[in-house]
């Protein structure tokens, strides 16, 4: 078998061949199940603009993305950040967007990182499979694109933006976290639920079709059986704010429903990909790794074009230390090829400690079914909880920072030894968990015969709190989609005490 | 798979969101021109490739957590560290690694982008207009615009109509009978199929017949062809001359010059690009004035007394001998520190009431004065014997309102009072 190319140019002709190499050996030999593939490529300012907009192909108008381009565009044009090698989108067929820029041997790179890594991902992660769906969402953003176009026309530019910035500063609050109960009546039963939900619009029609509205406005016993049905019909306590915001307003009209339904959608959209980082770049990481690799050894890439490859491989996996200067926080790239190397290792070639940790699978001697199994299984916290060996942890010297607001320094609490494994593997995978990513809000209740405000409930896991400047003027943000004040308490999440209360006005 | 090439696509797809984003930090951008154009040298003015704008007001709130509480990072360390170890904390409060998670601490950091110089300019005299413009004549016919009218036997392959010569030739085709494929095709089928000779015959003979016509009768005849007409209609003209007084006697100083230059090469940019035929007429004086041309006026130096009713004069004779009122939107823009001669004021007040705030559309009187970032604790100011003069004048013709005054100490603030004095109607207060 002859290389695929020799030199750093490329060519569509190129691309393809490069592409039909790796779809030999992906599928072939490592069983991957992929979308169909649409390579795109791209120039620098094109990727720029892809930035901007959350790396979607087409997004509907905000000043928000041109701020964010900007932003971008001085730290691109004056060396302070590179641009990423490819974008890749969830969606079938899986597009991914290459740079002009890149080399022969980075374009394989990309091609086996993106088109064969990540796109298995998407096509077999529960979280996606559940939550998105690949086939139509290049058709929604169009829709959305040209909703909001005719909005800003009908209704002006201002009035739009008024409501899309609302709804963006809620957009982690706009996330279903769980799966909705579903009561499996099909379809049909929830497209009448929401219907019926769209006919309630207002407050008083509502209240007033509960038996008993008239008497309860004078009798405290009636009153608290009204807002206990009325409570019940409007599912309290909801943890999706924008859902909350978009079904029961009672201010919104119904085009304003519609964009915050949009941004809503788009929020649900991206919140597998906050999960699952690690396991997802861990995988396209790892794939990239073990193809590349593979197609050397079958002599289709050349000696420089390797050395090229573990080049780029390398800086893309670096992980600097605790008191580096360039540190900032995990490289999920380098996190989750450590752990997904690690399983491989674990499969083939396992120890005594290896047996220990990992019985289910050490040694079983099929490294590619049991990656499989936990790429499309797991999310991060999860991948982290279960996977994260000791080997790992003594490679990257994990340890554990304990931050105490009470103390002016950082404590160490453990470090990577026999004693320390397990706390870290589980300490490790908590800072995975969703609630850590966006503090957990819910919409706890509404004030149904006073002044119709809206009350929002912070559940405080040990002792954070809200920044109260940004919390107030988040809150505003909600005043204008609920239409009256919104308030919103901290609470401690064990006690319940009341640990503060903002509100949007 | 699929190999798109997009990159050819329409570049720019996110001008439109950079237009939405550039009016929400409008006043920061405005900040960032004053003090860019104050920077530059006069020359650089007009050919300032490009300005930086640093943004700090355009904050998308979210929920985000302070440093308080308890938090737990499992962090790659050293591998010196051991149980116990203290680390101090980073000062400013938010803590480190996870710690430095998005929307941490307050607002985001403010950041600088760059405006092209087509924005800026483009962008900040799209505010401008001269105030009062009337159209008032049919001049020259210079000023005219061309305008559809009818259809034209020759023309331009440009203009060719299409659709409108296709029409014609349709028409012709079915008068004179030509027949198309399908009749052809029915007539060819006929002789052949035909039994009877005599009857073939009759057939062949009328698809000869058909088949002649065809070639004589051509499909678009020379005859069918029709161009767009267009004429000039001649418009009303809205002529314009803009009369720069510039007062450059001994008491103005360097700074005060340097700001009265500005502020021409700010209006002259502005007109010039705004406006197709806005004549413009360079007058400076000391105790004598005369009219110049525009590089004297920006680039030469000169020195003496000062009388402002010597400008005054030029500008009329000018006027008189050029601009008729009738015909010009007459416009003056004058900058000066504001000293004249005393005995100058009766001359000036009767010219400004009698002369030209009659026959002016409007009149921008700007005042330089020290540069007051020099002189902090400079008290009050005093009137100047011109503001003084000019004062007494506008509040004597209040009626017809047409003498605006402004104050400019420092050069960021030319900007503003340029913006000021031809803010759009509506916009601002004249």
């Amino acid at each position: 078998m002859g290389l695929l190319f020799s030199g750093s140019d490329w060519d569509f002709h190129t691309l393809d061949t490069i592409h039909r190499a790796c779809e030999e050996i992906a599928v072939g030999e490592f069983g991957l199940q992929i979308y169909p593939n649409q390579i795109e490529v791209i120039t620098s300012e094109q990727m720029l603009d892809a930035y901007s907009s959350n790396g979607l192909p087409l997004m509907y108008r905000h000043w928000s993305f041109g701020k964010h381009f900007a932003r971008d565009e001085v730290l691109y044009r004056r060396g302070f950040q590179g641009l990423a090698y490819e974008i890749v989108i969830n969606s079938s067929p899986c597009i991914a967007y290459v740079m002009e820029e890149n080399t022969a041997t980075l374009q394989a790179l990309v091609i086996a990182h993106a088109c064969f890594g990540h796109n298995h991902f998407f096509r077999n992660n529960y979280l996606f499979r559940q939550w998105t769906d690949a086939e139509a969402i290049l058709g929604y953003l169009q829709y959305a694109k040209s909703y909001v176009a005719e909005c800003e026309e009908r209704h002006g530019t201002a009035a739009v933006e008024r409501i899309l910035d609302a709804a963006h500063a809620l957009r982690h609050q706009g996330i279903h976290r769980y799966p909705k109960r579903r009561w499996r009546l099909g379809e049909e039963a929830e497209r009448a639920l929401a219907r019926r939900a769209h006919a309630e619009t207002t407050y008083d029609p509502l209240m007033r079709t509960v038996p008993g509205y008239a008497a309860a406005r004078t009798e405290p016993q009636a009153r608290r059986q009204v807002e206990e049905i009325a409570r019940a019909r409007l599912r309290l306590p909801e943890e999706n704010v924008l859902y909350f915001c978009e079904k029961h307003s009672p201010r919104l009209a119904d085009w304003e429903r519609e964009l915050v339904r949009i941004v809503r959608l788009l929020a649900q959209y991206f919140y597998p990909q906050i999960q699952t980082k690690v396991a997802n770049e861990g995988c396209a990481t790892f794939c990239h790794y073990e193809i590349l690799t593979r197609m050397h050894e079958k002599g289709q890439i050349s000696n420089g074009a390797l050395l090229e490859f573990l080049h780029s491989h390398s800086s893309v996996i670096m992980q600097p230390q605790l008191g580096d200067q360039r540190f900032s926080g995990w490289n999920p790239y380098a996190l989750g090829f450590a752990i997904m190397k690690d399983i491989q290792r674990v499969c083939l070639d396992p120890d005594k400690e290896d047996r220990d940790w990992f019985p289910a699978f050490a040694g079983n001697g099929d490294p590619w079914a049991t990656l499989r199994d936990v790429w499309a299984n797991y999310r991060d916290e999860g991948l982290i909880r279960q996977f994260l060996g000791p080997k790992v942890m003594r490679a990257f010297r994990m340890v554990h920072l304990a931050d105490r607001s009470a103390e002016t320094t950082y404590r160490v609490n453990e470090i990577h030894d026999e004693e320390g494994y397990r706390r870290i593997a589980s300490l490790m995978a908590e800072q995975y968990d969703p609630a850590h990513i966006a503090p957990m809000i819910d919409v706890a209740d509404v004030d149904l015969f006073g002044n119709r405000a809206l009350k929002l409930v912070h559940e405080s896991v040990r002792g954070t709190r809200l920044d109260a400047e940004l919390a107030r003027k988040t809150l505003l943000c909600a005043e204008t989609l609920w239409g009256y004040r919104v308030h919103l308490q901290e609470r401690d999440s064990e006690s319940g005490r009341v640990l503060a209360e903002h509100a949007s006005s | 798979m699929v190999i798109v090439d997009r990159r050819a696509n329409p570049q720019g797809k996110s001008l439109a969101n950079r237009e939405r984003f550039l009016k929400r930090v409008r006043e920061d951008v405005k900040r960032a021109v004053s003090d860019t154009i104050a920077k530059r040298r006069i020359a650089d003015v007009d050919s300032t490739e490009e300005v930086r704008v640093r943004v700090d007001g355009t904050e998308e709130p979210r929920f985000a957590t302070t440093g308080e509480g308890e938090h737990d990072y499992v962090l790659p360390g050293p591998g010196t560290l051991n149980r116990g170890d203290k680390l101090p904390k980073p000062q400013g409060g938010a803590g480190e690694g996870q710690g430095r998670r998005a929307g941490r601490g307050r607002g985001e950091d403010p950041f600088e982008f760059v405006l092209t110089r087509e924005e800026f300019l483009n962008y900040f005299f799209d505010e401008l207009e001269l105030p009062h413009l009337l159209r008032t004549s049919l001049s020259q016919d210079k000023m005219s615009k061309p305008r559809r009218a009818g259809y034209s036997v020759y023309g331009q392959p440009s203009a060719l109509d299409v659709r409108r010569t296709m029409r014609n030739s349709l028409a012709r085709r079915i008068a004179l009978g030509r027949p198309d494929e399908a009749e052809l095709e029915a007539l060819r089928l006929k002789a052949e199929s035909a039994e009877d000779t005599e009857e073939a015959a009759a057939a062949r003979e009328a698809l000869a017949e058909a088949r002649r016509k065809k070639i004589r009768i051509a499909y678009v005849d020379p005859i069918d062809v029709r161009y767009a007409r267009h004429v000039r209609q001649p418009q009303p003209a809205t002529e314009a001359a803009m009369f720069c007084l510039m007062d450059v006697s001994g008491s103005m100083t360097e700074h005060m010059k340097d700001l009265a230059k500005r502020f021409f090469m700010l209006l002259h940019l502005f007109l010039s690009r705004r406006y197709d035929r806005v004549h413009v007429i360079f007058i400076r004086h000391t105790e004598r004035a005369a009219e110049v041309d525009e590089d004297t006026f920006f680039r030469s130096r000169e020195t003496g007394g000062t009388l402002v009713s010597s400008a005054l004069d030029v500008m009329l004779e000018v006027q008189a001998a050029r601009f008729p009122a009738e015909r010009y939107n007459l416009y003056v823009a004058q900058v000066s520190d504001g000293d004249n001669d005393g005995g100058d004021r009766a001359r000036v007040t009767s010219l400004m009431q009698t002369k030209i705030l009659p026959m002016v559309r409007y009149f921008a009187y700007v005042e330089t004065s020290a540069d007051r970032s020099a002189f902090p604790h400079a008290a009050t100011r005093r009137k100047t014997e011109l503001w003084d003069t000019y004062e007494q004048i506008a509040a004597a013709t209040a009626d017809i309102n047409r003498l605006a005054m402004r104050r400019v100490s420092d050069g960021a603030g030319v900007w503003g009072v340029l913006a000021d004095l031809f803010a759009k109607a509506g916009r601002a207060a004249a």
